[in-house]
């Protein structure tokens, strides 16, 4: 069935709505009442029709507003997307990868046709049809990835993969929680990690490092990351910090449900075959206080979630602010009742 | 699926004598589709059926990464071999069917390398030619170096000149008292040069230690060994979450004997080398004969783990996590 | 002492002499030449004779170092006036180095994160580069909002040097940019700025 694509914005008068359908298929992050950090990967394979892991590549109503976004990010500063020289081969992966699952996915929405090295690739939504040849970066407008990557929902990283360690060394990052590109780039796994609190000590990223230098062709994993975002905004970078942190003041016990939002990423990661390298597509889904309580269980959860955060969390992912007027708000959702297990409404 | 990754049902298209004691399996998919790209320096493990025995052995690919309509890889008749080998060589036939995994890599180029070069000794060519095609298209310098015992034993030597020319291929014959110049090889090779060896594990030893007496840093040089599982005197394993004994025999190794036993064990290199098979040892009353490249010395001394793929053990109880 | 527990600052492990290289290029900043001169009784005319020094000495001007370091009789000793000159001419030796060249660097932070910013750029892995941390703990900070760089920065908060907002030293470093983050402290209500505090004299 044919997504009907919003025309909303993320900036400014801050359009962004959920319809009732998209809010059934939000991914909640929490599968119970408290959170802590864990190793949470498993394996991303196609899932029920009306969830987010329908197809491996997801796109959804917020398609052509997003990626309206980011265009307007990368015109203000080019820097969000950048990739190191010894990339190019994951570029064609990731092209590659992309158009291969959102044209198997959508197939009314793209269209890939490969005639041996000569491609023609059709995006509909965005009025998009390019006949280049795959393997020469001279037939594209851009990079190949920065090419694909203003055609799909969500940050992404590549990671080269040398020495015992993951590297950073090419991202299109518009979407980010709090962290940037610019600086990052060229960090391996344990670095580009070093702000994280608590993880480290419990030996997360050690686990995780030795889990992903084996990922295998083919087998994608994915997790689950979270933190809180005002106002339905997309690019909350270190960047702009002075131009929307000011946002984080504006809460009040009376408009939490139309201003506080939850942020998921859906991280998955792929092996890339030519390069041996890995994709990091971190897909970021944003509700409303407001949406997220027409469903029952989540309001209850989320609520006690907040309540049982560790203050070192509360602190890095930034809720100091609005985390009270937040729990209390939510509080008048909780009756509690117990959940059910998993992360799917009742 | 399997625990060691998705599987790939082949055939065998051609079999070809490359030189004494080798010879070049080509495999396609039956029915007619590519196979995955994959990238220069992976290996396959291949699947054999050796009269309902199963076998399982890692080979490098050898074919252009590009080419997807099938895979080659070579195999080296062993003389000490524990069937896999002298399977593939007198009882395999063109039009047989084989399963292999996915192509993993635990020996990739470093792409910011400035040039590359490549130190191969006999069957250690294999995961070079997939690197030298890959070079060669991306107009990246590389030299080879490829030392073997005679032109008889050599395989491809002759085409590898021809493709790619004198001045980047070099030979050496053992027979003919050639020896490969390592030291001054290594010397007065320009800033962001990468060396790599393949091949017996003297010649790899002997690599990296005149790499590290021309002071060269270890970051930029890089080696692959295969360890094929050692063979020796049989024992009992105790499998304590399956509930279970299982014999090794004397030319099996513990994760063969595991899944002989219909355990699903984790695995993906089966040489010792990826830490994927890495299992706990809950008790051991005698002494574990490390094999693998994976542990670290100080893991091995303290005995509470084990790499099932290759490594042994000699005593008289060993109980694991499996 | 440096603040411990960073991940992403690097490992300064101190510039022990690697016997095997066949050439040994220090590249020194004030203080740091005394992580040489330190193991002079340990160097060999071996190792002097394939030796080259590239010395500023900026802040410690005036304490001889320079006199000492002539003084080991290396195969060169050069000194330039600046930290700017002394890259320079780093990119020259290097570009004549083989991958038998080892690189040393000492002094300050933000002269080792300079150099290597150079090594790396001539195709050197920051991993075979000894570093040793001497002098001052100032920070060299990258202001994450306007990518303007200001050297020798002593306290947090600071104002950036090129676009002026009050910037907080995150403990989050980068070698590519040889520096370390500043984000705007007060972005969130403006003019709640703390007072600056001497972190990294």
């Amino acid at each position: 069935m044919a997504i009907v694509f919003r025309q909303e914005t993320f900036r400014d008068d801050f359009t962004y709505r959920n319809s009732p359908g998209n809010i059934r298929r939000f991914p909640f992050p929490f599968d119970r009442d408290e959170y802590m950090y864990s190793v949470n990967m498993e394996p991303h394979v196609h899932g029920q029709a009306g969830t987010v892991y329908e197809s491996l590549i997801d796109v959804d109503e917020h398609y052509v507003a997003e990626m309206h976004d980011r265009a307007l990010v990368l015109k203000e500063d080019p820097l969000r997307y950048q990739a190191l020289p010894h990339m190019m081969a994951a570029q064609w992966d990731t092209l590659e990868l992309l158009m291969e699952e959102q044209a198997a996915g959508y197939p009314e929405h793209f269209t890939l046709i490969r005639n041996s090295d000569r491609w023609r690739w059709i995006n509909r939504p965005l009025g998009i049809d390019d006949t280049f040849t795959f393997g020469d970066a001279s037939t594209l407008s851009c990079e190949p990835f920065e090419y694909i990557t203003r055609q799909a929902q969500g940050d992404f990283c590549i990671v080269d993969q040398r020495n015992d360690n993951l590297w950073m060394d090419a991202g299109m990052v518009t979407t980010q929680a709090d962290w940037s590109l610019d600086f990052d780039i060229g960090m391996n796994f344990m670095e580009w990690h070093g702000p994280v609190p608590l993880a480290h000590q419990i030996g997360v990223f050690d686990r995780a490092l030795k889990f992903l230098l084996n990922l295998q062709l083919g087998k994608p994993t994915r997790r689950f990351n979270w933190t809180m975002t005002i106002n339905p905004r997309l690019d909350t970078s270190p960047e702009n910090y002075h131009k929307w942190g000011p946002d984080r003041t504006t809460v009040t016990s009376d408009n939490v449900g139309e201003k506080v939002h939850l942020r998921v990423e859906l991280q998955s990661l792929w092996r890339l075959p030519r390069s041996n390298a890995i994709l990091f597509v971190i897909r970021c889904y944003l509700i409303s206080m407001n949406e997220l309580v027409t469903v029952p269980k989540w309001a209850r959860r989320l609520h006690r979630v907040l309540k049982t955060l560790p203050s070192e969390l509360v602190d890095y992912k930034g809720l100091t602010r609005y985390r009270d007027n937040t729990i209390t708000w939510l509080s008048k959702h909780d009756d509690g009742a117990p959940t059910s297990p998993g992360i799917f409404p009742d | 699926m399997s625990a060691g990754g998705l599987a790939i049902a082949v055939q065998v298209s051609r079999i070809d004598t490359v030189a004494a004691n080798i010879k070049r399996l080509r495999l396609v998919r039956p029915d007619g589709k590519p196979l995955p790209v994959f990238s220069a320096g992976a290996h396959v493990i291949v699947t054999m059926d050796d009269d309902g025995h199963r076998r399982r052995n890692p080979y490098s690919l050898m074919s252009a990464p590009h080419d997807t309509s099938g895979y080659d890889i070579s195999v080296l008749r062993v003389a000490e071999s524990r069937g896999g080998s002298a399977f593939l060589h007198e009882k395999l036939r063109e039009g047989d069917a084989l399963t292999i995994s996915h192509p993993v890599n635990l020996f990739h180029a470093d792409k910011r390398g400035r040039k590359h070069i490549l130190l191969a000794g006999g069957i250690g060519i294999t995961p070079f030619l997939a690197m030298m095609a890959e070079f060669d298209r991306a107009n990246v310098a590389f030299e080879l170096h490829y030392a073997m015992r005679s032109r008889a034993h050599g395989a491809y030597w002759q085409e590898l000149v021809e493709r790619y020319g004198a001045h980047r291929v070099k030979l050496y014959f053992s027979a003919e008292n050639d020896v490969l110049p390592v030291a001054s090889l290594l010397h007065n090779q320009p800033l962001g040069t990468h060396a790599y060896v393949c091949g017996p594990d003297r010649m790899t030893d002997f690599v990296l230690r005149t790499a590290r007496e021309c002071g060269w840093p270890k970051s930029n040089v890089h080696s692959e060994r295969f360890l094929a599982p050692i063979s020796g005197k049989a024992f009992d394993a105790e499998l304590l979450r399956s509930g279970i004994v299982v014999r090794v025999g004397d030319h099996e190794s513990i994760l063969e004997a595991v899944e002989a036993a219909g355990i699903d064990a984790p695995y993906m290199c089966r040489g010792g080398a990826c830490g994927q098979c890495e299992t706990a040892v809950i008790a051991c009353n005698g002494v574990l004969a490390h094999h693998d490249v994976y542990l670290s010395e100080e893991e091995k001394a303290s005995g509470r783990k084990v790499m099932i793929c290759v490594s042994r053990f000699d005593g008289t109880k060993l109980s694991l996590d499996l | 002492m440096l603040v411990e527990g960073i991940k992403s600052r690097p490992v300064y492990g101190g510039i022990a002499i690697d016997p095997c290289a066949r050439r040994h290029i220090f590249a020194l900043e004030g203080e740091g030449a005394l992580a040489l001169l330190d193991q002079k009784p340990a160097l060999t005319e071996t190792m002097l004779s394939r030796s080259e020094v590239l010395y500023v000495a900026a802040g410690s001007k005036g304490l001889d170092h320079d006199l000492a370091l002539a003084a080991l009789k290396t195969d060169r000793f050069w000194q330039g006036p600046t930290i700017e000159t002394l890259l320079f001419r780093l990119r020259g030796s290097l570009s004549a180095a083989t991958m038998s060249t080892r690189l040393y660097i000492s002094g300050r932070e933000g002269f080792i994160g300079q150099c290597m910013q150079v090594a790396t750029d001539m195709g050197m892995d920051f991993s075979s580069i000894p570093t040793e941390h001497r002098g001052s703990l100032a920070r060299r900070v990258q202001c994450v909002h306007c990518k303007g760089i200001t050297d020798d920065v002593r306290t947090s908060p600071f104002k950036c040097s090129h676009c002026g907002l009050d910037l907080l030293v995150r403990d989050h470093y980068s070698r590519r940019l040889g520096a370390f983050q500043g984000v705007n402290i007060d972005a969130e209500e403006p003019g709640t700025a703390p007072q600056a505090e001497e972190l990294f004299a």
